[in-house]
């Protein structure tokens, strides 16, 4: 783990509950999130987890509870409270986004340079050359070749769709990241590389990040932190090593002992 | 009955005043709002969608019995288009109608702004047929609401890089988008790029209309109109190798006009009342095309 310095969380969650009319969401989910801390939700399909995720990234109004995120400035809001323009200029520059799918995540029409480009022309970037020469450096960083910067991500396979969307959401060097199942529908030679480059951004660039995904051996090796869903609700929470080697919850048990032994 | 007699029984400008008033509400905002889309309930009229149905909505709404019209094609006074409209409006408002840009009050406009400088009181009323810049950038009509509302026009200098990394320079030469007034990114319609300059404080009014998407915007006279680009890629008008074959003309939008089958060509202003004025004006000057005879 590198140094934090900070003496305060970067995200607080509070009592935080999401019902479809009477079926439950997510329900009474609380925790903190410090800065440089990567904290993975786990959990069977159906759990909440991604109900959970998009609470948590302001894409979905939660029905009630808090989520306050300390800003780049110190002070502490809320992200339901704010204006839709704040938030949105939040999450284009002090947060990511990863999709499962990168289609949803990427503009697939346009080149990978205006991919990468995109965020910086949204926060008034307006030379190209410099857009350029950073999109190029960040396909560098994501381990994709130069050659490929003008190929629109229709032309890429999904590993590498994958890095570019790493690439486009970093590239404002947020502090922190919101990841849903980044390695899902990867072959695993892919997805051992992916997780190996995600696992340096993270260090190197000191990322908070929250990565939902129900396959333990990732969280494991992303995640310091782990939380346990189980119908909504969290049934356990905890240091990723304790929770995978001495789980205490049945379910966490359950679902620690269904792992596959090759 | 004669044709003109049966047409009594429509109200001045075709259209019935309190379509008109609704109209001139949305003009209104618009030019209180310069570049924001007003949604605005467009009527059926005697013509199909894409043929200016918006900007002859816009000139019924503002024309009055004293104005002098003048309706223009690609620049062309003479083309069908242009030719029907300015019948419209003969035949159902009565004006008086005219080919040069000076003495026209009104300027309803398919896609050319005239070359001659516009002055203050005059009207220019454009035909859109896709007022939404973004629109294929992002096909939400909810979402690119927003952007404009947010102020997001990021998306917008993507369309531009791709066209720089494509074509190694901004390959955009009509609908070229433009900054009105530092505040709301708007489609000049499908002028060329050429003419954005001519909208830049314009002591013109500078209405625009697009029927089929029910939406009006404007841009009141000298209001800031500037075209997007990047600071290492400047907006730039398109050149033109030769002057007019006509008149001479340098610095003005040419057409090219092919003469046969077997390659011959010539370039002529598009503007047409601006060429016959030139050429009026020097009878004696003869012009390479009869020289070619």
């Amino acid at each position: 783990m590198s140094e934090v310095t900070d003496e305060e969380p970067l995200l607080r969650v509070h009592g935080l509950s999401k019902f479809y009319g009477n079926r439950v969401g997510c329900q009474d989910v609380s925790f903190e999130l410090w800065p440089g801390e990567v904290l993975a939700v786990v959990g069977e399909s159906g759990s909440g987890k991604t109900t959970l995720l998009n609470g948590l990234s302001a894409r979905l109004m939660p029905t009630s509870g808090s989520v306050s995120y300390r800003m780049r400035d110190g002070a502490w809001r809320e992200v339901y409270r704010m204006s839709e323009a704040e938030r949105r200029l939040l999450m284009r520059t002090d947060w990511g986004f990863v999709h499962q799918n990168p289609a949803d995540g990427l503009r697939m029409t346009v080149s990978a340079g205006a991919n990468v480009g995109e965020r910086l022309m949204a926060v008034g970037e307006r030379h190209y050359g410099n857009i350029r020469a950073t999109a190029t450096d960040w396909l560098g960083r994501v381990e994709i070749a130069a050659d490929r910067l003008d190929d629109a991500p229709r032309a890429f396979s999904g590993g590498m769709r994958q890095r570019l969307q790493i690439a486009r959401n970093l590239v404002t060097a947020p502090r922190f990241m919101f990841m849903d199942e980044p390695t899902g529908g990867l072959d695993v030679s892919v997805q051992a590389r992916l997780l190996d480059l995600l696992r340096g951004l993270v260090r190197e660039m000191g990322l908070a990040a929250i990565v939902v995904t129900h396959d333990l051996a990732v969280a494991r090796l992303l995640s310091d932190r782990m939380v346990v869903m189980k119908d909504g609700r969290m049934v356990e929470t905890g240091l990723t090593d304790r929770v995978l080697d001495d789980p205490h919850a049945p379910y966490t048990q359950l679902l620690v002992s269904s792992i596959l032994q090759v | 009955m004669s044709a003109t007699a049966n047409l009594a029984t429509y109200n001045f400008a075709y259209l019935d005043e309190q379509t008109k008033r609704m109209i001139r509400r949305a003009i209104l905002k618009a030019i209180a709002v310069p570049g924001y889309q007003v949604p605005f309930a467009s009527r059926e009229m005697p013509m199909p969608y894409g043929w200016g149905t918006g900007g002859v909505q816009v000139t019924a709404a503002v024309i009055g019995p004293d104005d002098v019209l003048k309706v223009i094609d690609q620049g062309a006074d003479d083309t069908t288009n242009a030719v029907s409209i300015r019948a419209f409006f003969q035949k159902v408002a009565r004006v008086a109608v005219t080919t040069r840009t000076a003495e026209a009050t009104i300027i309803q406009t398919r896609h050319r702004i005239p070359e001659a400088p516009l002055a203050a009181g005059q009207v220019l009323v454009y035909q859109v047929p896709i007022p939404e810049p973004l629109r294929f950038l992002e096909p939400r009509e909810t979402e690119t609401r927003k952007m404009h509302a947010l102020e997001e026009y990021g998306l917008m200098h993507v369309k531009l890089y791709e066209d720089i990394a494509r074509h190694g320079h901004i390959a955009t030469t009509y609908a070229y988008p433009v900054k009105v007034e530092g505040r709301y990114v708007m489609d000049p319609s499908p002028t060329p790029k050429f003419d954005n300059p001519k909208m830049h404080m314009s002591p013109a009014l500078q209405l625009f209309g697009a029927g089929r998407e029910k939406r009006i915007y404007a841009v009141p006279p000298f209001t800031r109109v500037e075209s997007l680009d990047f600071e290492d890629h400047p907006f730039e008008i398109q050149r033109f190798d030769a002057p007019c074959a006509l008149c001479g003309s340098t610095g003005v939008y040419l057409d090219e006009v092919i003469l046969d089958d077997r390659g011959g060509r010539m370039f002529v202003c598009s503007d047409t009342d601006h060429c016959e004025s030139r050429r009026a004006a020097e009878p004696a000057a003869q012009t390479p095309a009869e020289t070619l005879r």
